[in-house]
């Protein structure tokens, strides 16, 4: 980069040097940079925030000061600058040299990996990376959970509502069942209550129990989501948002006046089995790659034949009322667990949480990142997630601003940022060898 | 033994007798016209045929089974496959998924498979992919495989849907209109086409036509039906001189 050096005309000359750097990096060099990103902030972030009079350690970048306090802009760019950007860019740097190097030599030990060994591998750091930018404050720590309980509501609702092209609205009534199921089994088995009695087995069995809880307050879900089904799959039309809203009632409801379950007053008390990162990070990136399966196998994608003409796909011998089924039932399941892991996530529910508001919310979420797209659904719900968070200090006025932004961007892409496609993400599929070869050699200069 | 024969047919919608008493055996390797005026009953005969709708009264036999009220899936999966009268392709999906759906039926790994990427998923998979290139490769359509389907030019789509109706490996094809909105050059290489995927696929063909040149110049027996009823059958010699035919399409355009 130093040959043939000369003042930059301007900003425009700087950013594509820097695109030239930058283009060919290896997603494992991207990820080493936001690793060291993540550790300067534990580092010096804290400290860096109290001088620039940001106080405590900005939870999100410092975007949502901006909203507080409008003059502390510069400062939110310099600390945004010194402890994200400028340690990133520079670790990616060196990772690639390193890489290329190595390559030169041959294969890197990470080219040797099976494909599946490649994908964990990268999971694996992404999880690194994550776990040390949650460590920083409890409230990362819930907000990232969450997220990844959206991010199981929406993909799964996204079978319904994209592939299969229906309307569902019942994504909460199905939290809610989860939730309850789930509740209960682990109070039961794990906590002296006094209304479903001492524990039964010893507390240190509940983390392996958890994911019995889950599959079984899932499975419990799909079971009340046919009642749901089976009527409403007979014909098409609008019957499935009516259906749906009125299961979501009719849950909220019965929830109110079980009173053994604390009736409007809640449920509480739930044994702590989801406070790491780790295990909701596991559901989630469980569920995608399930969910992902299905969407991409040729049986999979019956269901937006059915959304597209619905009798030519039974022509060509596609089961779709079986098919209408399973995409259902497979969104009442992960809902379901997606509820469950939530109760003790929070560790204390209540019907109210399960509302018309939360199904709004993830519609939204799915809404902007695009029907019929894995891909679109997670980046719906990191959008949906982060702008919700950095917009907090507007309070009431955040909830004009979310859909006015929701709004404009159904105008500008009717069909959500990614629906109907996917973006490659690149740390789960190999690059072909060729191009970590052509990093050895120098980037184009201009 | 005939590989379709359909006896005492009758057909009602509400009050509206679509179709009556409607008789045909067709055998193996024929190809077979079903010819008449607008709302004769036609489309209806087929949709009986693959199951749409369940016959008032009437037997559908197809390959020596009886089929009658099955659902089209089943007969689908029975060997029976159509196109249609206006295309009905699966519009947001690439060409190519479009042909793929059709091997639904014969799909190996179930839904652990699908779900899990188990029971052999991935070979099958990729069995289907290239049956399906293959396929559409037969058809001069391969370079279409990975466009969205609904942004393909007419004719394309026309043979798109050809594709996945012969994807799910009929023995009965049922062509309804094949050269609906055609221009008389593409007619002509439409019948080439016909007689060709005939062959190719060993195939026996009923088709629905307007246009006499089409259906005099392929089928070996004509069926001419008005008002639901069969009012005429025959070579296309003895159909075209037929008096009751001519007098049933007077005032309707016959090309
Ligand atoms: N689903 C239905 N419900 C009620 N009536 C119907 C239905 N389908 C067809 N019909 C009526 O049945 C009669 C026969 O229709 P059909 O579509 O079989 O005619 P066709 O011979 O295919 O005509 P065309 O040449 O115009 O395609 C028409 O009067 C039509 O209006
Ligand atoms: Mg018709």
């Amino acid at each position: 980069m130093q040959r043939s050096f000369e003042l930059p005309s301007g900003l425009r000359r700087w950013y594509a040097r820097l695109r030239a750097a930058y283009q060919d990096v290896p997603i494992s060099a991207w990820l080493v940079g936001m690793l060291a990103a993540v550790l300067v902030e534990a580092l010096i972030g804290r400290d860096l925030a109290y001088i620039l009079g940001l106080g405590n350690l900005p939870s999100f970048f410092g975007l949502s000061l901006i909203f507080k306090k409008w003059q502390l802009i510069p400062n939110i760019l310099v600390f945004i600058a010194v402890v994200y950007v400028i340690p990133a860019l520079g670790a990616t740097y060196l990772v690639r040299k390193l890489m290329a190097r190595l390559s030169g030599r041959g294969l890197t030990w990470l080219d040797r990996l099976p494909s599946w060994g490649y994908i964990l591998f990268n999971l694996a750091f992404v999880y690194v990376i994550l776990h040390f930018w949650a460590s920083a404050s409890d409230y990362r720590l819930l907000v990232l959970r969450l997220l990844g309980v959206n991010i199981i509501l929406t993909l799964s609702l996204n079978l319904v509502n994209g592939w299969m092209g229906e309307f569902s609205v019942s994504v909460a009534g199905f939290m809610a069942v989860g939730a309850y199921v789930a509740s209960v089994l682990m109070v039961w088995g794990f906590v002296d209550d006094n209304v479903f009695g001492p524990a039964v087995f010893p507390a240190s069995w509940a983390p392996f129990a958890f994911p019995i809880a889950l599959i079984i307050a899932g499975a419990v879900t799909a079971v009340t989501a046919l009642a749901v089904a089976i009527p409403s799959f007979r014909t098409r039309g609008d019957y499935l948002a009516i259906i749906t809203l009125a299961y979501m009632f009719i849950v909220k409801s019965s929830f109110e006046n079980i009173d053994f379950l604390g009736g409007a007053r809640g449920f509480m008390g739930q044994p702590k089995v989801a406070e790491s990162l780790l295990v909701v990070f596991v559901w989630t990136v469980l569920a995608v790659w399930i969910m992902y399966n299905y969407v991409t196998s040729t049986l999979g994608k019956a269901t937006s034949a059915v959304r597209d003409n619905e009798p030519a796909a039974e022509m060509m011998t596609v089961n779709t009322r079986k098919v209408k089924m399973v995409a259902f039932l497979t969104h009442a399941f992960w809902s379901g667990v997606a509820g469950g892991l939530y109760a003790h996530i929070v560790g204390y529910i209540n019907p109210s949480s399960f509302g018309l508001v939360k199904s709004a919310e993830i519609l939204g979420m799915l809404y902007l990142g695009g029907l019929n797209s894995v891909t679109g659904s997670i980046l719906g719900t990191v959008l949906f997630t982060m702008l919700s968070e950095i917009l907090r200090p507007l309070k009431l006025i955040k909830w004009m601003v979310i859909p006015v932004i929701l709004i404009i961007v159904m105008i500008k892409r009717p069909r959500g940022l990614l629906g109907f496609q996917e973006i490659r993400l690149p740390f789960l599929e190999r690059r072909a060898a060729k191009a970590d070869e052509e990093v050895s050699h120098a980037p184009a200069g201009d | 033994m005939p590989l379709l024969e359909i006896k005492n047919l009758t057909h009602f919608f509400g009050g509206l007798r679509a179709v009556h008493n409607f008789n045909t055996r067709i055998e193996p390797g024929e190809i077979r016209g079903l010819i008449g005026p607008n709302g004769a009953g036609k489309t209806t005969v087929f949709n009986l045929t693959t199951g749409v709708y369940k016959p008032t009264e009437g037997q559908i036999i197809f390959d020596g089974q009886d089929i009658t009220g099955k659902p089209p899936h089943q007969i689908g999966k029975l060997g029976i496959s159509r196109t249609y009268q206006n295309l009905r392709l699966w519009g947001n999906l690439t060409a190519l998924d479009n042909v793929k759906i059709a091997f639904y039926g014969r799909i190996r790994y179930g839904l652990l498979g699908a779900f899990f990427g188990i029971n052999g998923r991935y070979e099958e998979e990729r069995r289907i992919d290239r049956e399906a290139r293959e396929l559409m490769a037969l058809l001069g359509i391969e370079g279409y495989a990975d466009m969205v389907v609904s942004g393909l030019p007419y004719g394309i789509q026309r043979k798109v849907e050809m594709a996945r109706a012969l994807a799910t490996r009929p023995k009965l094809l049922l062509l309804d209109e094949p050269t609906a909105g055609m221009t008389p050059a593409e007619m002509e290489e439409t019948m080439e086409f016909v007689l060709y995927i005939r062959d190719t696929f060993n195939l026996t063909i009923w088709l629905i036509e307007h246009k006499m040149r089409f259906v005099m110049g392929l089928c070996h027996w004509i069926q001419v039906l008005n008002f639901g009823e069969i009012i005429a059958e025959g070579t296309p010699q003895e159909v075209q001189n037929n008096p009751e035919v001519i007098r049933a399409y007077l005032g309707t355009a016959v090309t």
